[in-house]
């Protein structure tokens, strides 16, 4: 029979990533290790979230995949079309609030996700500890402990070399109180997102083989000092304005820096280009944001 | 006084063992080498009380067990037999049956242990300030300005400039590692501190500053400590009490100034003698 199986894993493989993954929302933050497969595409290329992505999704639901924000960069636009092929019957979306299930790599939409949303992120490194200690049998026991203390060092190193926290994105964050997790390369501006947020958001790690898991209102705090508090980008400008997107002018959303060809300028537009869009929508009117997308 | 540590007949045997290896090992077969097994009695039947402010010295040659013993009791490595219990803000810990997790946490914020090799105490790829600074996150300090404070008082204490504390360590001398290795022991003010030959390979001027230290730190927090060393001189300006050990057993133990003085043991009179 030379028919591809639905989702392109077989049962037993599907099987072991669901088994995983309940026990990854059972453990907030806990790093589920699973067997994870090859897959036809390199390790790295978002094959932990792919797996978690096939295995969930089923005939007749929509599925979005994001890469940085945006629907139409090469990562994401392969592995649309990759599960479109293995997974007939489901529709896809660029629009986050018609998603069912949104694979992203290293953003969460700017919109809120709801209760009936899941959110897969690809994970290239998912133990936070990794930069403090190489060895994972001594990793595991600090989690199992919660001592989460030489993260902290690292933190204080930080602020004594340069007076504030430099992690950019993959900013370790405590689950649920106890396991702190890598929340895979978001942005800082991304984190708050996992506070309490209703939607269910898994992480998985192909590479790597682990599956962890921030449940629907869950706490997720990222670490900080009592005096030193975490903060998300700042994108004011000289005058302290806040910056806004040059395409849709919105002022509240995480903005990517770019230089422009023509003019050697710096513009910052929305990363999310699905909220870009429907910022644009909603002050333009439909038939212009058709016409802007389709051009 | 009070009690602080209590240890009953710790033993420590590295290798398979057979039931002759307490039997035809130590002084009195100069060796700690089973002769039926090959294993290696590293400590046997060490047995002593630590009372409050005390500081007791275990003095012997290399290889004589002293410091595997402290090991022991730091949890660097399982003891083969004996208990140990230890007495703090009213409650008793027998230190070996506690499960990993607690003797971590007891090592981290009711212990300090100084090594022979900064290398051992310190993490050389954080500053001088860091250092201090993981033992405070340890136990749950959060609290960025107030860690900084206790490094600065930390380190002024044990006479490292402040100026210095955002240093590497590897950019310091020996005995001014030797002094943030202190200052990091002290950081959670532990009722009791290990000392591993703390001064040994550091000049004598230094040795003298160290040593100064140690008794103003004992004078002024009551720390007990038990200090490891094979110099005599050592023994004599800081312990009240003193074990000798040789081939892992202890000989001989009483006051300091008795041993001293008046040794009783043949190997101990050998050892003042070629002291003097």
């Amino acid at each position: 029979m030379n028919e591809e199986h639905f989702g392109f894993l077989d049962e037993y493989a599907k099987k072991e990533v669901r088994r995983a993954t309940l026990k990854a929302v059972a453990i907030p933050g806990y790093q589920v290790p699973y067997s994870s497969r090859e897959m036809p595409m390199g390790r790295g290329f978002g094959t932990g979230g792919l797996q978690l992505t096939l295995a969930l999704i089923g005939r007749g639901e929509t599925l979005k995949v994001i890469d940085q924000g945006s629907d139409d960069s090469v990562n994401a636009v392969n592995l649309r079309s990759f599960i479109e092929m293995t997974c007939p019957g489901i529709h896809t979306t660029i629009r986050t609030e018609q998603a069912d299930l949104i694979q992203s790599r290293h953003r969460i939409p700017e919109k809120p996700l709801r209760e009936d949303q899941l959110l897969v992120l690809q994970v290239p490194y998912p133990d936070a500890l990794v930069v403090v200690e190489a060895s994972e049998d001594r990793r595991k026991l600090l989690h199992g402990e919660a001592d989460y203390s030489r993260l902290l060092v690292k933190l204080y190193e930080d602020i004594v070399k340069f007076s504030e926290i430099t992690i950019s994105h993959r900013y370790p964050t405590r689950i649920n109180g106890h396991y702190v997790i890598d929340p895979s390369p978001i942005p800082r501006w991304d984190v708050p997102k996992l506070h309490h947020s209703p939607a269910l958001i898994l992480l998985g790690a192909g590479r790597e083989k682990k599956i962890y898991a921030v449940p629907p209102y869950t706490q997720a705090e990222p670490l900080a000092f009592e005096d030193v508090p975490f903060r998300v980008e700042d994108f004011s400008d000289e005058q302290g304005q806040r910056r806004s997107c040059v395409r849709c002018g919105c002022n509240s959303s995480f903005l990517d820096e770019y230089v422009d060809s023509a003019t050697g300028e710096q513009v910052y537009r929305c990363s999310d280009s699905d909220w870009c869009n429907q910022q644009l929508e909603q002050q333009q009117g439909v038939d212009q944001a058709v016409e802007v997308a389709n051009g | 006084m009070d009690e602080v540590l209590s240890v009953r007949g710790l033993s420590k045997r590295y290798g398979q063992g057979c039931p002759a290896c307490y039997e035809l090992t130590g002084p009195r077969f100069e060796t700690n080498l089973c002769p039926r097994c090959g294993s290696v009695v590293a400590a046997h039947d060490v047995s002593f009380s630590l009372y409050q402010g005390e500081i007791l010295g275990i003095m012997g040659e290399s290889g004589s067990g002293k410091s595997t013993a402290v090991k022991c009791l730091y949890f660097d490595e399982p003891p083969s037999a004996g208990s140990a219990e230890f007495f703090d803000q009213g409650e008793a810990y027998q230190l070996f049956d506690l499960n990993k997790a607690q003797q971590r946490r007891l090592a981290n914020q009711r212990f300090g242990m100084v090594y022979q090799n900064p290398h051992l105490g310190l993490n050389f790829d954080i500053s001088a300030g860091g250092n201090i600074a993981e033992r405070l996150l340890m136990s749950n300090v959060d609290n960025y300005a107030k860690i900084r404070q206790r490094a600065i008082s930390l380190l002024s204490r044990t006479e490292v400039l402040a100026e210095r504390m955002d240093e590497m360590p590897r950019n310091f001398s020996g005995g001014m590692q030797q002094r943030v290795q202190i200052a990091k022991a002290l950081a959670t003010n532990p009722p009791l501190l290990f000392l591993d030959e703390v001064t040994t390979g550091l000049d004598l001027s230094v040795q003298a500053a160290i040593l100064d230290l140690i008794l103003e730190i004992q004078q002024q927090s009551r720390t007990s400590m038990i200090v490891v060393t094979h110099d005599l001189g050592v023994i004599r300006l800081l312990a009240d009490r003193t074990l000798v050990m040789k081939y892992g057993r202890v000989i001989e133990s009483g006051l300091t100034d008795q041993i001293l003085e008046d040794p009783q043991h043949a190997y101990t009179q050998r050892l003042v003698a070629s002291a003097l």
